[in-house]
Protein backbone atom coordinates (compact mmCIF):
# COMPACT_ATOMS: atom_id res chain seq x y z
CA UNK A 1 0.00 0.00 0.00
CA UNK A 2 1.60 3.46 -0.52
CA UNK A 3 0.78 6.86 0.51
CA UNK A 4 -0.90 7.62 -2.61
CA UNK A 5 -3.69 5.30 -2.33
CA UNK A 6 -4.22 6.37 0.70
CA UNK A 7 -5.14 9.81 0.34
CA UNK A 8 -7.93 11.52 -1.82
CA UNK A 9 -6.97 11.97 -5.10
CA UNK A 10 -6.01 15.30 -6.03
CA UNK A 11 -8.38 18.01 -7.05
CA UNK A 12 -7.81 21.13 -8.96
CA UNK A 13 -10.76 22.98 -6.96
CA UNK A 14 -12.09 22.13 -3.47
CA UNK A 15 -15.64 20.56 -3.63
CA UNK A 16 -17.74 23.39 -3.86
CA UNK A 17 -14.77 25.30 -4.97
CA UNK A 18 -14.94 27.42 -1.87
CA UNK A 19 -11.98 26.11 0.74
CA UNK A 20 -12.29 24.90 4.22
CA UNK A 21 -11.92 28.30 5.79
CA UNK A 22 -14.14 30.35 3.39
CA UNK A 23 -17.05 27.42 3.86
CA UNK A 24 -16.27 27.29 7.79
CA UNK A 25 -16.63 31.72 8.31
CA UNK A 26 -19.55 31.39 6.34
CA UNK A 27 -21.40 28.57 7.96
CA UNK A 28 -20.78 30.58 11.36
CA UNK A 29 -21.83 33.84 10.27
CA UNK A 30 -25.33 31.84 8.37
CA UNK A 31 -25.73 30.40 12.41
CA UNK A 32 -25.46 33.53 13.60
CA UNK A 33 -27.92 34.92 11.50
CA UNK A 34 -30.31 32.45 11.78
CA UNK A 35 -29.79 33.16 15.64
CA UNK A 36 -30.40 36.65 15.32
CA UNK A 37 -33.84 37.26 12.85
CA UNK A 38 -32.95 40.47 10.36
CA UNK A 39 -29.84 41.02 12.31
CA UNK A 40 -27.09 42.13 9.32
CA UNK A 41 -23.82 39.80 10.06
CA UNK A 42 -20.65 40.97 8.72
CA UNK A 43 -18.62 38.23 6.83
CA UNK A 44 -15.27 37.60 5.05
CA UNK A 45 -16.93 37.70 1.52
CA UNK A 46 -14.32 35.78 -0.97
CA UNK A 47 -13.60 36.68 -4.37
CA UNK A 48 -15.77 34.32 -6.63
CA UNK A 49 -14.92 34.12 -10.96
CA UNK A 50 -18.29 36.23 -11.41
CA UNK A 51 -18.15 39.64 -10.54
CA UNK A 52 -19.48 41.11 -7.60
CA UNK A 53 -23.02 42.52 -8.28
CA UNK A 54 -24.10 39.33 -9.81
CA UNK A 55 -24.94 37.04 -6.85
CA UNK A 56 -21.58 36.15 -5.37
CA UNK A 57 -23.34 36.57 -1.63
CA UNK A 58 -26.13 34.34 -2.50
CA UNK A 59 -23.67 31.87 -4.23
CA UNK A 60 -21.07 31.69 -1.70
CA UNK A 61 -23.84 30.75 0.62
CA UNK A 62 -24.94 28.26 -1.51
CA UNK A 63 -21.47 27.22 -2.12
CA UNK A 64 -21.02 26.74 1.80
CA UNK A 65 -24.23 25.03 2.60
CA UNK A 66 -24.53 22.27 -0.80
CA UNK A 67 -24.19 18.92 -0.28
CA UNK A 68 -23.87 15.95 -2.41
CA UNK A 69 -27.30 14.96 -2.19
CA UNK A 70 -28.76 17.98 -2.49
CA UNK A 71 -31.11 19.24 -5.66
CA UNK A 72 -30.31 22.84 -6.56
CA UNK A 73 -32.40 25.25 -8.31
CA UNK A 74 -31.30 28.60 -9.35
CA UNK A 75 -34.02 31.26 -10.58
CA UNK A 76 -33.14 35.42 -11.70
CA UNK A 77 -36.42 37.53 -11.88
CA UNK A 78 -38.54 34.03 -11.76
CA UNK A 79 -36.81 32.97 -14.93
CA UNK A 80 -34.71 29.55 -14.96
CA UNK A 81 -33.65 30.01 -18.18
CA UNK A 82 -31.97 33.17 -18.08
CA UNK A 83 -28.38 33.82 -18.43
CA UNK A 84 -27.18 34.74 -14.75
CA UNK A 85 -29.66 31.57 -13.29
CA UNK A 86 -28.05 29.37 -15.87
CA UNK A 87 -24.48 30.12 -15.19
CA UNK A 88 -24.79 29.80 -11.53
CA UNK A 89 -26.28 26.75 -11.81
CA UNK A 90 -24.07 25.12 -14.12
CA UNK A 91 -21.09 26.65 -11.51
CA UNK A 92 -22.67 25.15 -9.02
CA UNK A 93 -23.32 21.35 -10.51
CA UNK A 94 -20.04 21.25 -12.12
CA UNK A 95 -18.09 22.35 -8.80
CA UNK A 96 -20.83 19.86 -6.28
CA UNK A 97 -21.91 17.73 -8.94
CA UNK A 98 -25.39 18.11 -7.29
CA UNK A 99 -28.44 17.72 -9.50
CA UNK A 100 -30.62 20.41 -10.83
CA UNK A 101 -34.11 21.25 -11.40
CA UNK A 102 -36.57 23.91 -12.42
CA UNK A 103 -39.23 22.10 -9.84
CA UNK A 104 -39.83 24.54 -6.95
CA UNK A 105 -40.87 21.35 -4.66
CA UNK A 106 -38.21 18.91 -5.84
CA UNK A 107 -35.30 21.52 -4.97
CA UNK A 108 -33.70 21.40 -1.25
CA UNK A 109 -31.77 24.43 -1.63
CA UNK A 110 -32.64 27.25 -4.06
CA UNK A 111 -30.46 30.46 -5.28
CA UNK A 112 -32.67 33.26 -6.16
CA UNK A 113 -32.48 36.72 -7.26
CA UNK A 114 -35.39 38.92 -6.84
CA UNK A 115 -38.50 36.36 -6.76
CA UNK A 116 -39.82 34.02 -4.37
CA UNK A 117 -41.55 30.83 -5.92
CA UNK A 118 -45.00 31.08 -6.22
CA UNK A 119 -45.59 27.39 -4.71
CA UNK A 120 -45.42 27.37 -1.14
CA UNK A 121 -41.86 26.37 0.11
CA UNK A 122 -41.88 23.30 2.72
CA UNK A 123 -39.90 22.89 5.88
CA UNK A 124 -36.38 21.41 5.14
CA UNK A 125 -36.05 23.83 2.05
CA UNK A 126 -33.54 26.68 1.57
CA UNK A 127 -34.06 30.23 -0.71
CA UNK A 128 -31.25 31.42 -0.56
CA UNK A 129 -31.72 35.38 -2.18
CA UNK A 130 -28.92 37.14 -3.40
CA UNK A 131 -29.44 41.46 -2.17
CA UNK A 132 -27.48 44.27 -4.04
CA UNK A 133 -28.22 46.80 -0.76
CA UNK A 134 -28.51 45.00 2.66
CA UNK A 135 -29.26 48.58 4.29
CA UNK A 136 -32.73 49.61 4.56
CA UNK A 137 -31.69 53.00 6.20
CA UNK A 138 -29.44 53.71 3.63
CA UNK A 139 -32.36 56.57 2.00
CA UNK A 140 -32.66 57.85 5.72
CA UNK A 141 -28.67 58.06 6.52
CA UNK A 142 -25.68 57.75 4.34
CA UNK A 143 -23.28 57.03 7.34
CA UNK A 144 -23.08 53.16 8.04
CA UNK A 145 -22.37 54.07 11.51
CA UNK A 146 -25.42 56.01 12.39
CA UNK A 147 -27.45 53.23 10.71
CA UNK A 148 -25.77 50.55 13.01
CA UNK A 149 -26.41 52.76 16.35
CA UNK A 150 -30.55 52.85 14.68
CA UNK A 151 -30.83 49.09 14.25
CA UNK A 152 -29.02 49.09 17.65
CA UNK A 153 -31.90 51.04 19.34
CA UNK A 154 -34.44 49.87 17.13
CA UNK A 155 -34.75 54.10 16.01
CA UNK A 156 -36.84 53.16 12.91
CA UNK A 157 -39.04 56.35 12.74
CA UNK A 158 -37.70 57.46 9.74
CA UNK A 159 -38.43 54.53 8.18
CA UNK A 160 -42.32 55.49 8.91
CA UNK A 161 -41.82 59.07 8.34
CA UNK A 162 -40.76 57.88 4.70
CA UNK A 163 -44.28 56.00 4.80
CA UNK A 164 -45.82 59.20 5.85
CA UNK A 165 -44.58 61.33 2.86
CA UNK A 166 -45.43 58.63 0.06
CA UNK A 167 -48.82 58.99 1.48
CA UNK A 168 -48.97 63.02 1.46
CA UNK A 169 -47.23 63.26 -1.81
CA UNK A 170 -48.33 60.01 -3.81
CA UNK A 171 -51.05 59.16 -1.87
CA UNK A 172 -50.11 55.93 -1.63
CA UNK A 173 -47.13 53.76 -0.57
CA UNK A 174 -44.63 54.03 -3.50
CA UNK A 175 -41.89 51.51 -2.52
CA UNK A 176 -42.19 49.00 -4.97
CA UNK A 177 -39.28 46.06 -4.81
CA UNK A 178 -37.57 45.89 -1.27
CA UNK A 179 -40.38 46.74 0.77
CA UNK A 180 -38.76 47.46 4.18
CA UNK A 181 -39.93 44.51 6.89
CA UNK A 182 -40.12 43.98 10.54
CA UNK A 183 -38.52 40.76 11.12
CA UNK A 184 -39.19 38.89 14.57
CA UNK A 185 -40.87 42.29 15.55
CA UNK A 186 -37.25 43.58 16.09
CA UNK A 187 -34.94 44.38 12.88
CA UNK A 188 -35.97 46.20 10.09
CA UNK A 189 -34.37 44.28 7.71
CA UNK A 190 -34.38 44.64 3.29
CA UNK A 191 -36.01 41.97 1.86
CA UNK A 192 -33.82 42.20 -0.92
CA UNK A 193 -35.60 43.28 -4.68
CA UNK A 194 -38.36 41.24 -4.88
CA UNK A 195 -41.67 42.63 -5.55
CA UNK A 196 -44.40 43.52 -2.48
CA UNK A 197 -46.04 40.47 -4.10
CA UNK A 198 -43.50 38.25 -2.25
CA UNK A 199 -43.14 40.06 0.35
CA UNK A 200 -45.51 38.40 2.96
CA UNK A 201 -44.38 35.06 1.74
CA UNK A 202 -41.72 35.32 4.10
CA UNK A 203 -44.12 35.49 7.06
CA UNK A 204 -44.45 32.58 9.70
CA UNK A 205 -42.74 30.24 6.49
CA UNK A 206 -42.10 26.62 7.19
CA UNK A 207 -38.53 27.18 4.91
CA UNK A 208 -35.16 29.49 6.07
CA UNK A 209 -34.66 32.39 4.03
CA UNK A 210 -31.05 33.27 3.55
CA UNK A 211 -30.24 36.73 2.11
CA UNK A 212 -26.64 37.46 1.44
CA UNK A 213 -24.66 40.67 0.04
CA UNK A 214 -21.27 39.89 -1.69
CA UNK A 215 -20.28 43.46 -2.11
CA UNK A 216 -21.39 44.84 1.14
CA UNK A 217 -20.03 41.56 3.20
CA UNK A 218 -23.44 41.40 5.00
CA UNK A 219 -25.90 38.42 5.51
CA UNK A 220 -28.82 38.02 7.31
CA UNK A 221 -31.54 35.41 7.92
CA UNK A 222 -35.47 34.51 8.22
CA UNK A 223 -35.62 31.24 10.35
CA UNK A 224 -38.42 29.11 9.62
CA UNK A 225 -41.91 30.15 11.52
CA UNK A 226 -40.77 33.68 12.16
CA UNK A 227 -43.05 36.90 11.80
CA UNK A 228 -42.34 39.17 8.90
CA UNK A 229 -44.47 42.09 8.70
CA UNK A 230 -44.20 44.68 6.10
CA UNK A 231 -44.34 48.49 7.74
CA UNK A 232 -47.65 50.12 7.50
CA UNK A 233 -49.69 52.26 9.39
CA UNK A 234 -52.04 51.57 11.93
CA UNK A 235 -55.05 52.80 9.41
CA UNK A 236 -52.92 52.45 6.01
CA UNK A 237 -52.14 49.21 4.81
CA UNK A 238 -49.33 47.96 3.22
CA UNK A 239 -50.87 46.66 -0.23
CA UNK A 240 -49.22 43.61 -2.73
CA UNK A 241 -49.21 44.75 -6.58
CA UNK A 242 -52.44 43.86 -7.97
CA UNK A 243 -52.59 41.39 -10.85
CA UNK A 244 -56.20 41.96 -11.13
CA UNK A 245 -57.38 41.15 -14.77
CA UNK A 246 -54.28 39.25 -15.37
CA UNK A 247 -53.75 36.13 -17.51
CA UNK A 248 -51.04 34.52 -18.32
CA UNK A 249 -50.71 34.11 -21.96
CA UNK A 250 -49.43 30.10 -22.01
CA UNK A 251 -52.02 28.59 -19.39
CA UNK A 252 -54.38 31.33 -18.28
CA UNK A 253 -53.57 31.52 -15.11
CA UNK A 254 -54.57 34.06 -12.91
CA UNK A 255 -53.63 35.67 -9.54
CA UNK A 256 -49.87 34.91 -10.11
CA UNK A 257 -47.22 37.35 -10.00
CA UNK A 258 -46.98 37.84 -13.99
CA UNK A 259 -44.27 40.32 -16.24
CA UNK A 260 -45.90 42.23 -18.48
CA UNK A 261 -45.13 41.91 -22.55
CA UNK A 262 -45.39 44.72 -24.87
CA UNK A 263 -47.07 44.36 -27.67
CA UNK A 264 -46.59 45.74 -31.37
CA UNK A 265 -50.42 47.18 -31.46
CA UNK A 266 -49.56 49.10 -28.30
CA UNK A 267 -51.36 46.72 -25.89
CA UNK A 268 -49.95 44.13 -23.59
CA UNK A 269 -49.91 40.54 -22.68
CA UNK A 270 -48.69 38.57 -19.68
CA UNK A 271 -46.78 35.58 -18.75
CA UNK A 272 -46.12 33.84 -15.44
CA UNK A 273 -42.88 35.46 -13.53
CA UNK A 274 -41.67 32.48 -12.20
CA UNK A 275 -41.45 30.19 -15.61
CA UNK A 276 -41.00 27.11 -13.44
CA UNK A 277 -44.54 27.30 -12.51
CA UNK A 278 -45.67 27.85 -15.58
CA UNK A 279 -43.63 25.31 -17.56
CA UNK A 280 -45.28 22.62 -14.56
CA UNK A 281 -49.15 24.01 -15.88
CA UNK A 282 -48.17 23.73 -19.27
CA UNK A 283 -46.86 20.28 -18.91
CA UNK A 284 -50.23 19.55 -16.67
CA UNK A 285 -52.48 20.90 -19.70
CA UNK A 286 -50.57 18.37 -21.99
CA UNK A 287 -51.55 15.57 -19.83
CA UNK A 288 -48.37 14.99 -18.42
CA UNK A 289 -48.82 13.52 -14.23
CA UNK A 290 -47.37 17.08 -12.97
CA UNK A 291 -47.58 17.00 -8.80
CA UNK A 292 -48.38 20.97 -8.46
CA UNK A 293 -47.95 22.34 -4.76
CA UNK A 294 -50.28 24.40 -3.47
CA UNK A 295 -49.89 28.47 -4.50
CA UNK A 296 -49.13 31.36 -1.54
CA UNK A 297 -52.17 33.17 -3.47
CA UNK A 298 -55.30 30.93 -4.30
CA UNK A 299 -56.78 31.02 -7.64
CA UNK A 300 -59.09 34.24 -5.94
CA UNK A 301 -56.20 36.28 -5.19
CA UNK A 302 -56.52 35.35 -1.64
CA UNK A 303 -53.50 35.10 0.44
CA UNK A 304 -52.23 31.60 2.40
CA UNK A 305 -52.42 33.81 5.73
CA UNK A 306 -56.05 34.61 6.05
CA UNK A 307 -56.33 38.11 7.43
CA UNK A 308 -52.49 38.80 7.22
CA UNK A 309 -53.08 41.58 4.07
CA UNK A 310 -55.25 44.03 5.64
CA UNK A 311 -58.16 45.99 3.61
CA UNK B 1 -61.46 73.42 74.34
CA UNK B 2 -62.62 74.76 71.27
CA UNK B 3 -65.40 76.83 72.55
CA UNK B 4 -62.72 78.48 75.00
CA UNK B 5 -60.06 79.88 72.42
CA UNK B 6 -60.57 83.19 70.62
CA UNK B 7 -62.05 83.28 67.17
CA UNK B 8 -59.28 83.01 64.19
CA UNK B 9 -58.14 86.42 63.38
CA UNK B 10 -59.05 87.08 59.15
CA UNK B 11 -56.33 86.81 57.04
CA UNK B 12 -56.07 87.70 52.94
CA UNK B 13 -56.11 84.37 51.24
CA UNK B 14 -53.20 85.26 49.05
CA UNK B 15 -51.36 82.45 46.80
CA UNK B 16 -47.79 82.76 48.32
CA UNK B 17 -44.95 83.73 44.96
CA UNK B 18 -44.91 80.21 42.88
CA UNK B 19 -41.19 80.97 43.36
CA UNK B 20 -40.86 79.92 47.03
CA UNK B 21 -43.83 77.33 46.75
CA UNK B 22 -43.07 75.60 43.50
CA UNK B 23 -39.43 73.21 43.11
CA UNK B 24 -37.76 74.04 40.61
CA UNK B 25 -38.24 72.50 36.88
CA UNK B 26 -35.04 72.49 35.93
CA UNK B 27 -32.27 72.40 38.20
CA UNK B 28 -28.76 72.60 36.97
CA UNK B 29 -25.21 72.94 38.88
CA UNK B 30 -22.31 73.76 37.94
CA UNK B 31 -22.37 73.19 33.93
CA UNK B 32 -19.10 73.00 32.88
CA UNK B 33 -17.94 72.52 29.12
CA UNK B 34 -14.50 72.50 27.42
CA UNK B 35 -13.53 72.74 23.96
CA UNK B 36 -9.78 72.18 23.92
CA UNK B 37 -8.71 75.22 25.61
CA UNK B 38 -11.41 77.17 25.36
CA UNK B 39 -13.60 77.21 28.21
CA UNK B 40 -17.38 77.83 27.18
CA UNK B 41 -18.98 77.36 30.36
CA UNK B 42 -17.75 77.35 33.95
CA UNK B 43 -19.83 76.97 36.82
CA UNK B 44 -23.22 78.02 35.67
CA UNK B 45 -26.22 76.93 37.97
CA UNK B 46 -29.59 77.12 36.64
CA UNK B 47 -32.88 77.01 38.41
CA UNK B 48 -35.88 77.18 36.06
CA UNK B 49 -39.84 76.97 37.69
CA UNK B 50 -42.67 75.48 36.03
CA UNK B 51 -44.26 78.11 33.43
CA UNK B 52 -41.32 80.63 34.03
CA UNK B 53 -39.68 81.91 30.81
CA UNK B 54 -35.88 82.19 31.24
CA UNK B 55 -34.55 84.80 29.04
CA UNK B 56 -30.13 84.11 28.89
CA UNK B 57 -28.66 87.17 27.39
CA UNK B 58 -24.69 88.22 26.08
CA UNK B 59 -22.73 89.00 23.07
CA UNK B 60 -21.80 86.02 21.12
CA UNK B 61 -19.25 83.49 22.58
CA UNK B 62 -20.22 84.54 26.03
CA UNK B 63 -21.61 80.78 25.82
CA UNK B 64 -25.13 81.17 25.47
CA UNK B 65 -26.21 78.99 23.04
CA UNK B 66 -23.47 76.18 24.51
CA UNK B 67 -25.64 76.13 27.35
CA UNK B 68 -28.81 75.19 25.41
CA UNK B 69 -27.05 72.85 23.88
CA UNK B 70 -25.87 70.81 27.04
CA UNK B 71 -29.78 71.57 27.85
CA UNK B 72 -30.85 69.59 25.09
CA UNK B 73 -28.76 66.53 25.72
CA UNK B 74 -26.77 67.68 22.14
CA UNK B 75 -23.18 67.67 23.90
CA UNK B 76 -21.69 65.96 26.75
CA UNK B 77 -20.98 68.06 29.83
CA UNK B 78 -17.49 68.36 31.45
CA UNK B 79 -19.10 68.63 34.71
CA UNK B 80 -22.14 69.26 36.55
CA UNK B 81 -25.67 67.79 37.00
CA UNK B 82 -28.43 68.44 35.41
CA UNK B 83 -32.04 67.48 36.51
CA UNK B 84 -35.60 67.68 35.13
CA UNK B 85 -38.77 67.44 37.04
CA UNK B 86 -40.71 65.20 34.81
CA UNK B 87 -42.19 61.92 35.42
CA UNK B 88 -39.05 58.94 34.55
CA UNK B 89 -36.62 60.57 35.12
CA UNK B 90 -36.96 63.18 38.27
CA UNK B 91 -33.87 63.39 40.22
CA UNK B 92 -31.78 61.97 37.83
CA UNK B 93 -28.61 63.71 36.22
CA UNK B 94 -29.67 63.43 32.66
CA UNK B 95 -25.85 64.07 32.03
CA UNK B 96 -25.69 60.22 32.95
CA UNK B 97 -28.56 59.09 30.26
CA UNK B 98 -27.68 56.33 28.08
CA UNK B 99 -27.91 57.14 24.67
CA UNK B 100 -31.54 55.45 24.37
CA UNK B 101 -33.04 57.51 27.66
CA UNK B 102 -31.44 60.73 25.53
CA UNK B 103 -33.26 60.11 23.50
CA UNK B 104 -36.52 59.43 25.25
CA UNK B 105 -35.71 62.64 27.21
CA UNK B 106 -35.45 64.88 23.94
CA UNK B 107 -38.11 63.41 22.15
CA UNK B 108 -40.91 63.41 25.51
CA UNK B 109 -39.73 66.57 27.09
CA UNK B 110 -37.61 68.85 25.81
CA UNK B 111 -38.70 71.16 22.25
CA UNK B 112 -35.91 73.28 20.84
CA UNK B 113 -36.15 75.70 17.85
CA UNK B 114 -32.60 76.96 16.41
CA UNK B 115 -31.95 80.38 15.03
CA UNK B 116 -30.97 78.11 11.74
CA UNK B 117 -34.00 75.92 10.33
CA UNK B 118 -31.19 73.71 8.82
CA UNK B 119 -30.31 72.65 12.38
CA UNK B 120 -34.05 71.26 13.09
CA UNK B 121 -35.64 70.72 9.78
CA UNK B 122 -35.64 68.03 7.46
CA UNK B 123 -35.53 70.31 4.64
CA UNK B 124 -36.64 67.48 1.97
CA UNK B 125 -39.09 66.64 4.15
CA UNK B 126 -42.83 68.14 4.23
CA UNK B 127 -43.66 70.47 6.54
CA UNK B 128 -46.83 68.23 8.56
CA UNK B 129 -43.85 65.84 8.08
CA UNK B 130 -41.51 67.43 9.67
CA UNK B 131 -43.51 67.83 12.20
CA UNK B 132 -45.38 64.63 12.37
CA UNK B 133 -41.87 62.94 12.92
CA UNK B 134 -41.66 64.08 16.46
CA UNK B 135 -44.98 62.17 17.19
CA UNK B 136 -43.50 58.74 15.30
CA UNK B 137 -40.46 59.21 17.49
CA UNK B 138 -42.83 58.72 20.42
CA UNK B 139 -44.50 55.50 18.86
CA UNK B 140 -47.43 57.18 16.96
CA UNK B 141 -48.39 54.82 13.94
CA UNK B 142 -51.78 55.77 12.88
CA UNK B 143 -51.11 58.03 9.76
CA UNK B 144 -54.95 60.23 10.37
CA UNK B 145 -54.07 60.58 13.49
CA UNK B 146 -50.34 61.81 12.88
CA UNK B 147 -51.66 63.88 9.92
CA UNK B 148 -54.64 65.42 12.71
CA UNK B 149 -51.29 66.38 15.18
CA UNK B 150 -49.28 68.17 13.09
CA UNK B 151 -52.27 69.79 11.91
CA UNK B 152 -53.18 71.27 15.39
CA UNK B 153 -49.39 71.81 15.92
CA UNK B 154 -49.00 73.96 13.08
CA UNK B 155 -52.06 75.81 13.70
CA UNK B 156 -50.89 76.63 16.98
CA UNK B 157 -48.06 78.29 15.88
CA UNK B 158 -50.24 80.01 13.53
CA UNK B 159 -48.31 78.50 10.37
CA UNK B 160 -50.48 78.94 6.97
CA UNK B 161 -52.61 75.41 6.89
CA UNK B 162 -52.57 75.20 3.15
CA UNK B 163 -49.05 75.38 3.20
CA UNK B 164 -48.60 72.03 5.46
CA UNK B 165 -47.69 69.52 2.19
CA UNK B 166 -44.69 72.08 1.13
CA UNK B 167 -41.05 71.80 1.72
CA UNK B 168 -39.29 74.02 3.80
CA UNK B 169 -36.94 75.26 2.14
CA UNK B 170 -39.78 76.72 -0.50
CA UNK B 171 -41.10 78.29 2.60
CA UNK B 172 -39.50 82.03 3.94
CA UNK B 173 -37.96 81.95 7.02
CA UNK B 174 -40.88 83.12 9.22
CA UNK B 175 -42.72 80.08 8.10
CA UNK B 176 -39.94 77.86 8.71
CA UNK B 177 -39.42 79.12 12.48
CA UNK B 178 -42.91 78.47 12.61
CA UNK B 179 -42.79 74.55 11.63
CA UNK B 180 -39.96 74.40 14.11
CA UNK B 181 -42.23 75.53 16.40
CA UNK B 182 -44.46 73.45 15.84
CA UNK B 183 -43.05 70.40 15.86
CA UNK B 184 -40.86 71.30 19.48
CA UNK B 185 -44.58 72.21 21.14
CA UNK B 186 -46.19 69.02 19.37
CA UNK B 187 -45.97 66.60 22.16
CA UNK B 188 -46.20 69.88 24.99
CA UNK B 189 -42.87 69.19 26.10
CA UNK B 190 -41.74 70.11 29.71
CA UNK B 191 -39.33 72.56 28.57
CA UNK B 192 -39.03 74.70 25.69
CA UNK B 193 -35.65 76.09 24.29
CA UNK B 194 -35.40 78.94 22.13
CA UNK B 195 -31.92 79.86 20.34
CA UNK B 196 -32.14 82.92 18.71
CA UNK B 197 -35.60 82.36 17.51
CA UNK B 198 -36.23 85.11 15.41
CA UNK B 199 -32.48 86.71 14.96
CA UNK B 200 -32.67 85.95 11.39
CA UNK B 201 -35.90 87.43 10.33
CA UNK B 202 -36.90 91.28 9.55
CA UNK B 203 -38.62 93.46 12.03
CA UNK B 204 -42.30 92.90 10.90
CA UNK B 205 -41.79 88.95 10.53
CA UNK B 206 -40.13 89.33 14.08
CA UNK B 207 -42.75 90.84 15.54
CA UNK B 208 -45.79 88.31 14.48
CA UNK B 209 -43.41 85.40 15.53
CA UNK B 210 -42.97 86.87 18.94
CA UNK B 211 -46.88 87.41 19.06
CA UNK B 212 -47.26 83.97 18.41
CA UNK B 213 -44.56 82.57 21.13
CA UNK B 214 -46.22 85.21 23.69
CA UNK B 215 -49.82 84.03 22.86
CA UNK B 216 -48.10 80.40 22.88
CA UNK B 217 -46.87 80.87 26.47
CA UNK B 218 -49.94 82.57 27.61
CA UNK B 219 -51.72 79.48 26.65
CA UNK B 220 -49.87 76.09 27.31
CA UNK B 221 -47.71 77.33 29.91
CA UNK B 222 -44.55 75.78 29.10
CA UNK B 223 -41.39 76.01 30.59
CA UNK B 224 -39.17 78.55 28.20
CA UNK B 225 -35.61 79.21 28.27
CA UNK B 226 -34.94 81.92 25.25
CA UNK B 227 -31.36 82.98 24.11
CA UNK B 228 -31.07 85.72 22.51
CA UNK B 229 -28.38 88.72 21.93
CA UNK B 230 -31.75 91.17 21.19
CA UNK B 231 -33.05 92.26 24.38
CA UNK B 232 -35.91 93.85 23.17
CA UNK B 233 -36.68 90.05 22.14
CA UNK B 234 -35.77 88.75 26.13
CA UNK B 235 -38.06 92.45 27.86
CA UNK B 236 -41.13 90.98 25.72
CA UNK B 237 -40.84 87.31 26.38
CA UNK B 238 -39.11 86.36 29.87
CA UNK B 239 -39.90 86.91 33.45
CA UNK B 240 -36.52 86.43 35.08
CA UNK B 241 -33.11 86.98 33.04
CA UNK B 242 -30.02 86.10 33.63
CA UNK B 243 -26.78 87.74 31.84
CA UNK B 244 -23.65 86.15 30.84
CA UNK B 245 -20.28 86.46 30.12
CA UNK B 246 -17.35 84.70 29.21
CA UNK B 247 -19.29 81.32 30.62
CA UNK B 248 -19.98 82.58 33.88
CA UNK B 249 -23.52 84.34 34.77
CA UNK B 250 -22.95 87.62 35.91
CA UNK B 251 -25.94 88.96 36.78
CA UNK B 252 -29.58 87.46 36.96
CA UNK B 253 -33.00 88.78 38.29
CA UNK B 254 -36.09 89.16 37.01
CA UNK B 255 -36.48 90.80 33.46
CA UNK B 256 -37.76 94.35 34.40
CA UNK B 257 -35.01 94.93 37.53
CA UNK B 258 -31.86 93.57 35.38
CA UNK B 259 -32.56 95.17 32.36
CA UNK B 260 -33.75 98.99 33.92
CA UNK B 261 -31.66 99.01 36.81
CA UNK B 262 -28.37 96.91 36.16
CA UNK B 263 -25.74 96.60 38.72
CA UNK B 264 -23.06 94.18 37.04
CA UNK B 265 -20.72 96.81 34.76
CA UNK B 266 -20.91 94.23 31.72
CA UNK B 267 -24.72 94.64 31.63
CA UNK B 268 -25.07 98.22 32.06
CA UNK B 269 -22.77 98.37 29.16
CA UNK B 270 -24.95 95.80 27.47
CA UNK B 271 -28.18 97.78 28.17
CA UNK B 272 -27.02 101.07 27.03
CA UNK B 273 -25.93 99.83 23.87
CA UNK B 274 -29.15 99.19 23.34
CA UNK B 275 -30.84 101.96 21.20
Amino acid sequence: MTLSELCAPAQDYSYAFLDAFAKRELRRRILKSIAIPGYQVPYASRELPIARGWGTGGLQVTLSLVGPRDTVKVIDQGDDQSVNAANLRRFIARMSGVDTTIDTLAATLIQSRHRVPEEILHEGQILVLQVPDPEPLRRATPSMTIAREMHADADYAVMWLNLYEQIVRYGEFTGGASYPVLVNNRYVMSPSPIPRWDNPKLHQAAHLTLLSAGREKRLYAVPPYTDVRPLEFEDVFFKIESQHGRRDRLTGATHKFMDEIAQADGGSTYSLSDTGYQDKLVRRQNGEDVALGATYYDDFGDFYHAGFLKS
Amino acid sequence: MQAFSSPEPIRLQLDPPRLVTAAPLLSARGLQRRYGSIVALRDVDLDVYPGEVLGIVGESGSGKSTLLRLLNLEEPSDGGTYSLAVAEFAGRNLFELDRFQRRQMRVRHIGIVYQHPHLGLRMSTTSGGNVADRLILAGERSFNRLREAARDALNASEFPLGRIDDLPRHLSGGMQQRVQLAKAIALKPALLLLDEPTSGLDVSVQARVLDTLKRLQREIRVTTIIVSHDLGVIRTLSDRVIVMRRGRVVESGLADQVLDDPQHAYTQQLVHAKL
